[in-house]
């Protein structure tokens, strides 16, 4: 089997780091990107001894919009083309703060949205180009009806749904079997980014279950994957809720 | 990042009390040290633990802090030419074997399941049914990291001079946070154990085929019936193996799906359908008794396909008793030990004896010792079951024997203090701010 390539933006993610491990077994060589270079060299040795073929790392401030295309395609050189492009950083934020406070607003928009967004154009571009390779982007069931509680974050992730949806839509028109985008919308994971939850119970997911989930999303499937399968279902009802009824809740 | 938590969910796998305690993960190596400096600057009794799958309160800390070590779980280092792996110690040994097997390089020393992590096997320097071959898992731990209270962080090997390496085998968790270890594998041709079963039927016999089997076989283990035994006589199945040279690679089984979905009710388990365990046991042993090339998995780790096996005890949990007695009187102190229990009427699923050779372990409180080795588990039944285990202790202690704190929930500061002669000597390695319920009883 061929080395596949994988990029993976934010790889210091719970979630990343459980996925790249499966693609360390396959041998892939990897590019980790994310900004605490000690933390993505503790994860690179890691997965060299998992199996990883080779990686590298890309330290830098995601969300810094300048210059991303550049950082992109130096990737790109270094790994002598790309397969599989997976986004998984964001920052959940603070709700209540964003309405007190503009900037911390913008700081969610700006990670969650927009540098995402950017991220996202500049793997399309390429692999459009290349006439294959997959996209994967992790969304979140946030994204799917706005609520009190976190519609900031829900809105970021969204508007990155639908630009993905866009990206999904136009490698389709291009008719190549091998050329995808896709959403993956995971629902409560166990991560350090919900350590302040209550956490256990049914609907709650490991990294690794999700991981398993992003995987195969990568290697193919519809464009919209919830991970795990049931939480689309668990949103269909929580998005057809009329709004008198929804707005009586705490959700 | 995130910081300690009170909760009071965790329980140690014989679950018998649910206390209430601090608990971190970090996900990072980096955010250790803020953490422990963290429960220092509070003066909250600080214990790191792994995948908790020992028995008793030795892995737990009530009203203190518990870092909870699972997250960071990386290898740093892995050569399979040499045969040296070093990773963090919230490693497990399910997931080392995954990638070290591949290249025909296995743990010399595994427990009886394969979901603890290196830092749990350091902690107890637990033994394997090779314990009279390869001694116990610290005979092949090259180096470690300790973390200290005081922030220092020290590389210590078998050539520590200072007795902090010695005093960390086997040192439950109290000499400080053990940030990775470096661990010597040892090399196998495929993934099959060649084995054999051998009914017996009483405990000559057992030390017979005993004797016998040390020499031939790299792996010995005994199951016994101990809701039937008359003087020295008993059913047993005494299995034994070696890896086989047959180069055939099986892969690593997958994560365990069965599972105990509930507690089981109390009354599920009484002395009748022990027995009658106990019996099918027996037979279905004797039946397939015999020369058989198996899956390494169910042979070291026959009770790892069954998620949370533990459950089955129900809501009160279960002790489970492990000594280990000299070799000396070992017959007669076993015969005894099993006497009591078939007296009392209870019993225990799976009763296994084995016994240990002469190689030392590395540790100051490791338990494996020359001898023979009975371990047991006990439902819960409240005083009666303390009633029982107080009076094996008594055996145990006029014995010379030990029990293993691994398994432990209740034994005396007296049981402890002399079974273990090189207490003095650990005690002042334990850092001031560590601490463990066990350790809090026991302690002199
Ligand atoms: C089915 C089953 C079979 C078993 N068979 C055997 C057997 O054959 N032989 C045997 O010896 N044992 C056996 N055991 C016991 C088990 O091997 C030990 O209890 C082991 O130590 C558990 O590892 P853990 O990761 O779950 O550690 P825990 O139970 O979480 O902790 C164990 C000890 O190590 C300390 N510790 C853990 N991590 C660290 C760290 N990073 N730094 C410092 N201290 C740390 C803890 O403080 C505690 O004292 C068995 C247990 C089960 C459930």
């Amino acid at each position: 089997m061929k080395t596949l390539r994988i990029l993976i933006l934010g790889a210091t993610s719970a979630m990343a780091e459980a996925t790249a491990r499966l693609y360390a077994v396959e041998g892939a060589a990897i590019a980790l990107a994310g900004r605490d270079p000690t933390r993505l060299a503790t994860i690179a040795a890691d997965l060299s001894a998992r199996g990883a073929r080779a990686t590298s790392i890309l330290a830098r401030d995601l969300a810094e919009m300048e210059g991303i295309e550049a950082a992109f395609d130096g990737v790109v050189a270094d790994l002598g083309g790309i397969d599989h492009v997976l986004l998984f950083y964001g920052v959940l934020g603070d709700q209540a703060e964003a309405e007190r406070d503009l900037s911390e607003a913008r700081k969610i928009l700006d990670i969650d949205f927009t540098s995402a967004a950017l991220w996202s154009l500049a793997a399309a571009k390429h692999l459009e180009a290349q006439g294959s390779g997959a996209l994967v982007v992790v969304g979140s069931v946030a994204g799917d009806r706005g609520r009190q509680s976190n519609y900031v974050y829900g809105a970021a992730k969204a508007g990155l749904g639908v630009l993905v949806q866009g990206i999904a839509h136009r490698f389709a028109l291009k008719r190549r079997k091998s050329l995808h985008a896709v959403l993956v919308k995971p629902g409560f994971v166990d991560t350090p980014m919900t350590d302040g939850l209550k956490k256990g119970g049914a609907l709650w997911a490991t990294p690794e279950q999700v991981a398993a989930i992003i995987r195969k999303a990568a290697a193919g499937s519809g464009p919209i994957v919830y991970a795990p399968w049931f939480w689309r279902f668990i949103l269909l009802i929580i998005r057809l809720v009329p709004a008198p009824i929804f707005h009586k809740t705490r959700l | 990042m995130s910081g300690f938590i009170s909760t009071d969910r965790r329980q140690s796998w014989g679950r018998v009390t649910r206390p209430t305690q601090k608990v971190a993960k970090p996900h990072f190596p980096d955010e250790v040290p803020p953490l422990v400096g963290e429960a220092v600057r509070g003066s909250t009794p600080l214990l790191a633990v792994g995948l908790m799958r020992s028995y008793g309160d030795s892995n737990l800390n009530p009203g203190g802090a518990v870092v909870d070590m699972t997250a960071l779980d990386r290898i740093h280092a892995f050569d399979p030419r040499s045969g040296v792996l070093r990773a963090d110690a919230g490693l497990s040994l399910d997931a080392l074997i995954r990638t070290t097997l591949p290249h025909r390089l296995f743990p010399a020393v595994v427990p009886g399941t394969r979901f603890v992590t290196l830092g749990g096997a350091v902690g107890n320097d637990v033994h394997g049914k090779n314990h009279h071959r390869s001694g116990s898992f610290g005979n092949h731990v090259r180096k470690l990291g300790l973390r200290r209270s005081d922030g220092s962080l020290h590389e210590l090997g078998p050539d520590d001079s200072t007795g902090l390496f010695a005093a960390t085998i086997g040192g439950l968790g109290l000499t400080g946070l053990v940030e990775w270890v470096e661990l010597e594998l040892t090399r196998i041709d495929g993934s099959s154990i060649d084995g054999e079963t051998v009914p017996f039927h009483s405990l000559e016999e057992f030390f017979a085929l005993s004797d016998e089997s040390i020499a031939s076989h790299e792996f010995t283990v005994s199951w016994i019936d101990c809701t039937r035994v008359e003087g020295t006589a008993m059913r047993g199945l005494f299995s034994r193996g070696n890896w086989s040279r047959d180069p055939a690679r099986l892969p690593h089984p997958a994560k365990p799906k069965a599972g105990i979905p509930i507690e089981f009710p109390s009354f599920a388990l009484n002395p009748l359908s022990l027995r009658l365990f106990n019996d099918l046991y027996f037979r279905l042993g004797r039946w397939r008794a015999g020369r058989s090339l198996t899956h390494y998995a169910p042979f070291f780790f026959p009770l790892d396909s069954i998620m949370n096996w533990n459950r089955l005890y129900g809501r009160p949990g279960m002790y489970q008793y492990q000594c280990v007695v000299p070799p000396t009187d070992s017959l007669p102190v076993i015969a005894e030990l099993l006497q009591t229990i078939a007296a009392s009427g209870e019993g225990s699923f799976l009763a296994v004896l084995k016994t240990f050779g002469d190689r030392a372990s590395p540790g100051m409180l490791s338990f494996p010792r020359e001898g023979t080795t009975l371990a047991l588990d006990f439902r819960n039944r409240g005083t009666e079951t303390l009633a029982l285990m107080a009076r094996l202790d008594e055996i145990v202690l006029a014995a010379g024997g030990r029990l293993y704190p691994a398994k432990d929930g209740r034994m005396s500061a007296r049981l402890f203090q002399n079974g273990y002669p090189r207490l003095a000597e650990f005690t002042p390695h334990v850092d001031p701010h560590f601490s463990s319920a066990f350790w809090r009883r026991v302690a002199p």
